[in-house]
């Protein structure tokens, strides 16, 4: 493992870009544990300061230190879309290897029933639960919810190489040597998805806080709480634009587009790694 | 027509279409560092004639395919030409494949038609088959549209085809019919050379006799040279005038069909030769023992010294060179002719 | 001709099965939701004075009627679906007594013209690029277009949107920002009114674009630089026929098939980012519909466009279901 992420650090660009971002990411988020504001106080200090040697990234019109709010919107916003991410996962790993395992007429039923999740529009689907729950909406059930439809895509995935399984000899040998369904899934057939998991856990990690981001710009989140989207919505309520304060917008939009670069560049370069189809490819001619 | 007037006349008429020279193509797999080479095929020299058919064999992996590619100009990635070269005479028209990328397109269809292997999936399968001739052969036939698809409909008819295949999807037609069709879409055209890579592989035995009928009937008619390449010792005994036996990357012998059945000079020859099933045989027949050679990491000296069962202390060490053998052919062997087909 | 009727008579059982997921789920949110409609909307209405005891049982009465909230779940949810199936979702609160329907109404056109334009470009410029990349692979300025473009996919479609609006609403102000089109001028077929309509359309129909285009140019790449290794490719290369025929006719072909698959998998997605875009630019469409429903409390309306959007995309998917098998021959049917 280590190996592998050395050879992919030395000899694919994408990688090395996407661990590059993402390690400032990761940066902002150590540093959050130690900031000197509680994330959740307003008027702390002088607002609408631009960008200095004092404060790094400005002041808001709240009176928060933008860095420091940055770092803990950072921290939260990764927070959401990992436990979605893992939730999700959970999910399809053992939908995909059941039904794929199983097979027959199981395997039809559940497939049916993941497609029909899958065709749902999810946007207006969650506002309608924003809607109806209001201020019972926390971050938690968000996620929750976020979690229940975006697995779908990636179940089906993992189905797929479970099928491709089950007629291996390895699975027979098992199943006749009296393993349970249980341990043939976990012990023989997880490791062989263990990397098309991982590269789906980039992907509906981009997807997950994009979710978040867009709740909560939409004001339809937790306000209170500092998220990247948070932190858009409430330069928005200020018009922060037309005030002329526009590094708090600029500065959660470059975080954004930092994190959503990094992660996409990592799943695009272990994809590739793990694709030799693709890799042949690259070699050109 | 017997073997024997078939080889006088090629040699009667002795000129060569295609000559290769120590030609080595390796696939090179690249990748973070690591750098793997399957030398598929290692130092071949061959030569052939006008208006006959070249047989290749050996067994699967041997880099028949990769050889006839590289013949035919048709590498990819991670395939690469390390040596040697490739040249083609069409009546004066000289060509060298890799030196002259050019010269060597606007050949094709046009001199050297190339029939793949798994021409099951060689046709375009959401076009119908009409456009696959309209695409291959129309710009060399120098006729207007409704002539050309008359010359197509008749030449179809010829192959034992309803010109109606023309209005069909390849998934309509069985597998026999669409071998038939990569067959006409690569006669059409008369080319003076035609490579066959297992055409006959995935048919039936009956469709089998027919395919191999009409690659014999189009090689006499247009007088052309086929490389015919099979795993399949019977059809070659059926079909080629000469044949070259591929082992591993390299070629351990080439020689008269004929002769090379009544007297194989290599000893892996002789034993492709004695697996054949012969009508009122019981005996089961010894299989080679062994695995076929890895072609990333090939053994020292002779390849096939492993697995031969009249090897000697030089064949691990040496690598013995292609010679002239007693049946006029070649051979690469240190105790070349010393077995028999029992 | 039989084959046809059954592969349709299949896909329509999806998609009802799609609709009455769909249908259900919203019934159940809503209905599970510890939030009592009737209560919010009358608390919401008593906000603005009408707080005579007697006047806000009525209310209350009317209201429980309105939005079915009386009876068993049972019964509550042939209700509801009665009310789907007639299309009648009750009046809006906010745009008092006006029906729910009649205000998707208006706002539909919007939307569904947004979506088609803004969709089919995407596909076709993604599907494009895609493919060029795919097939010439070695060209550096292709290479760069297609970083780009990838760049873009992952950014949330807000964050795009947003960019767009600073870059052409502030700092370079030359395309309007806000509307779908001149509050001033009166819809008819006149040339005012539809380059109006262009002009207004511009920056939200190009934040679709941007979003979505990349999706498709990653998935066209990599299913083209997997066709291009097919025999039937290669086979046709090997015979000399012009690499322009080759590209268009064999690789392309092939790999746009399942790309269409892939745009009706995809119109959710898109639907969802409609939403968005409608409402940084405030466009007169469902999505802001549904939006300026949830900041306004209006239970009907938002209930209304949530079961109305599902269904709608529901169709869509089907319809480009049933076209699919007219496109590529090999899909048996039966
Ligand atoms: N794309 C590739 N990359 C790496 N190695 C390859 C590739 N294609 C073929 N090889 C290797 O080259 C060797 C020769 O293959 P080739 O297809 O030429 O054999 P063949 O004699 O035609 O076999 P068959 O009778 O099965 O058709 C094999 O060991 C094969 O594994
Ligand atoms: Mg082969």
């Amino acid at each position: 493992m280590l190996k592998v992420l050395r050879d992919l650090l030395r000899y694919n660009r994408e990688f090395l870009f996407g661990t590059l971002l993402i390690g400032i990411i990761i940066a902002l988020v150590i540093a959050s544990f130690f900031s000197p504001y509680d994330e959740l106080t307003t008027y702390a200090v002088i607002p609408d300061m631009p960008p200095g040697g004092e404060y790094w990234l400005g002041t808001n019109s709240r009176g928060q230190d933008m860095f420091w709010q940055l770092a803990a919107s950072m921290r939260n916003t990764l927070m959401f879309g990992l436990v979605v991410a893992i939730i999700s996962r959970v999910i399809a790993i053992v939908v995909g290897l059941v039904s794929g395992y199983v097979g027959g007429k199981t395997d039809q039923i559940i497939m049916a029933f993941n497609d029909t999740l899958g065709a749902l529009p999810n946007i207006p689907i969650l506002l309608l639960l924003v809607f109806v729950m209001r201020d019972q909406m926390t971050w938690g059930v968000l996620a929750l919810t976020a979690a229940m439809l975006g697995w779908t895509h990636d179940s089906r995935l993992i189905r797929s190489v479970a099928l491709s399984l089950r007629t291996r000899e390895f699975t027979r040998h098992a199943a006749f040597s009296g393993m349970r369904t249980g341990q043939v899934l976990f012990r023989e057939h997880l490791p062989y998805v263990m990397p098309i998991v991982f590269f789906t856990t980039m992907n509906n990690l981009i997807w997950a806080i994009g979710l978040e981001v867009t709740l909560s710009i939409l004001g339809f989140s937790d306000i209170n709480r500092p998220t990247i989207g948070g932190m858009i919505y409430w330069a928005n309520a200020h018009s922060a634009m037309v005030a002329g304060i526009w590094w708090w917008i600029a500065v959660p939009m470059l975080a954004v587009v930092i994190l959503f670069l990094g992660l996409f560049l990592l799943a695009m370069s272990v994809n590739e790694y793990i694709d030799p189809r693709s890799r042949l490819a690259r070699m050109g001619a | 027509m017997t073997l024997a007037m078939t080889n006088e006349r090629s040699v009667a008429q002795a000129a060569d279409v295609l000559t290769i020279k120590d030609l080595k193509a390796y696939y090179i797999n690249d990748l973070f560092g690591v750098r793997r080479e399957v030398r598929a095929v290692d130092d071949i020299s061959l030569t052939v004639r006008r208006n006959e058919i070249y047989g290749i064999a050996g067994e699967s992996s041997s880099g028949k395919t990769s050889l006839i590619k590289t013949i035919a100009g048709a590498i990819r990635p991670p395939m690469r030409v390390v040596g040697g070269e490739v040249r083609f005479d069409f009546g004066g028209k000289h060509i060298d494949v890799y030196a002259e990328p050019g010269k060597m397109k606007a050949a094709r269809w046009q001199n050297l038609s190339y029939i793949m292997q798994g021409s099951m999936s060689v046709l375009n399968p959401v076009r119908r088959i009409k456009h696959a001739f309209n695409n291959f052969a129309f710009r060399h036939m120098g006729l207007d549209r409704t002539a050309f698809r008359a010359r197509v409909e008749s030449h179809l008819q010829r192959l034992g085809l309803d010109p109606n295949v023309l209005e069909a999807f390849p998934h309509q037609l069985s597998g026999g019919m669409r071998q038939r069709v990569t067959i006409a879409l690569a006669t059409v055209c008369e080319p003076e050379f035609i490579i066959a890579d297992e055409p006959t592989t995935a048919l039936d035995v009956l469709v089998q006799q027919d395919v191999l009928g009409l690659i014999k009937e189009v090689q006499e008619r247009l007088g052309s040279s086929v490389v015919f390449v099979t795993h399949d010792m019977s059809v070659h005994a059926a079909i080629t005038d000469r044949l070259a036996i591929m082992y591993a990357g390299r070629l351990a012998e080439e020689g008269p069909t004929q002769a090379m059945f009544d007297t194989p000079q290599h000893p892996y020859t002789a034993h492709l030769i004695a697996s054949l099933p012969r009508i009122g045989d019981t005996a089961t027949r010894k299989s080679l023992a062994g695995k076929p050679p890895s072609l990333a990491n090939p053994p020292t000296g002779c390849r096939f010294h492993p697995r031969c069962p009249i090897a000697i202390d030089r064949c691990s060490r040496e690598v013995p060179d292609m010679l002239p053998s007693a049946i006029g052919g070649r051979v690469a062997c240190f105790r070349a002719g010393e077995v028999s087909v029992k | 001709m039989n084959g046809y009727l059954n592969y349709v008579a299949k896909r329509f059982g999806q998609f009802v099965f799609v609709v009455v997921t769909g249908v259900t789920l919203s019934f159940l949110i809503a209905h599970f939701s510890p939030v009592d409609p009737v209560e919010q909307t009358v608390s919401l209405l008593t906000n603005f004075g009408a707080t005579d005891p007697r006047t806000v049982e009525v209310l209350r009465q009317s209201l429980r009627e309105l939005y079915g909230t009386d009876g068993s779940l049972l019964s509550q949810y042939f209700l509801f679906w009665g009310r789907v199936l007639t299309g009648d979702f009750g009046p809006s609160l906010s745009a008092f007594p006006t029906p729910v329907m009649t205000i998707i109404g208006r706002a539909l056109p919007w939307t569904i013209g947004l979506l088609t334009l803004a969709t089919l470009i995407s596909w076709v410029i993604g599907n494009f690029l895609g493919a060029i990349a795919g097939y010439f692979r070695n060209s550096r300025a292709i290479k760069l277009v297609g970083l780009f473009v990838m760049a873009l996919q992952p950014i949330p479609t807000y964050i795009t949107g947003l960019t767009l609006l600073i870059v052409f609403g502030f700092l370079w102000p030359i395309l309007p920002i806000s509307g779908g089109a001149q509050l001033n001028l009166t819809p008819a077929a006149s040339w005012a009114y539809i380059s109006s309509v262009i002009q207004y359309g511009t920056l939200p129909a190009l934040t679709l674009v941007l979003v979505g285009m990349g999706g498709w140019f990653v998935s066209m790449r990599s299913l083209v630089s997997n066709i291009v290794t097919d025999d039937y490719v290669v086979y046709a290369e090997l015979a000399g026929v012009p690499s322009r025929t080759v590209f268009s006719q064999y690789v392309a072909r092939n790999a746009m098939l399942p790309q269409v698959t892939g745009l009706a998998l995809s119109l959710g997605n898109v639907f969802g980012g409609a939403v968005i875009v409608e409402f940084i630019f405030n466009y007169p469409g469902i999505g802001k519909l549904m939006i300026a429903g949830i900041y306004a409390g209006d239970y009907s309306l938002v209930l209304g466009v949530t079961t109305f959007s599902v269904i709608a995309v529901a169709t869509a998917v089907f319809l480009i279901d049933i076209l699919y098998p007219l496109i590529d021959p090999r899909v048996k049917l039966g």
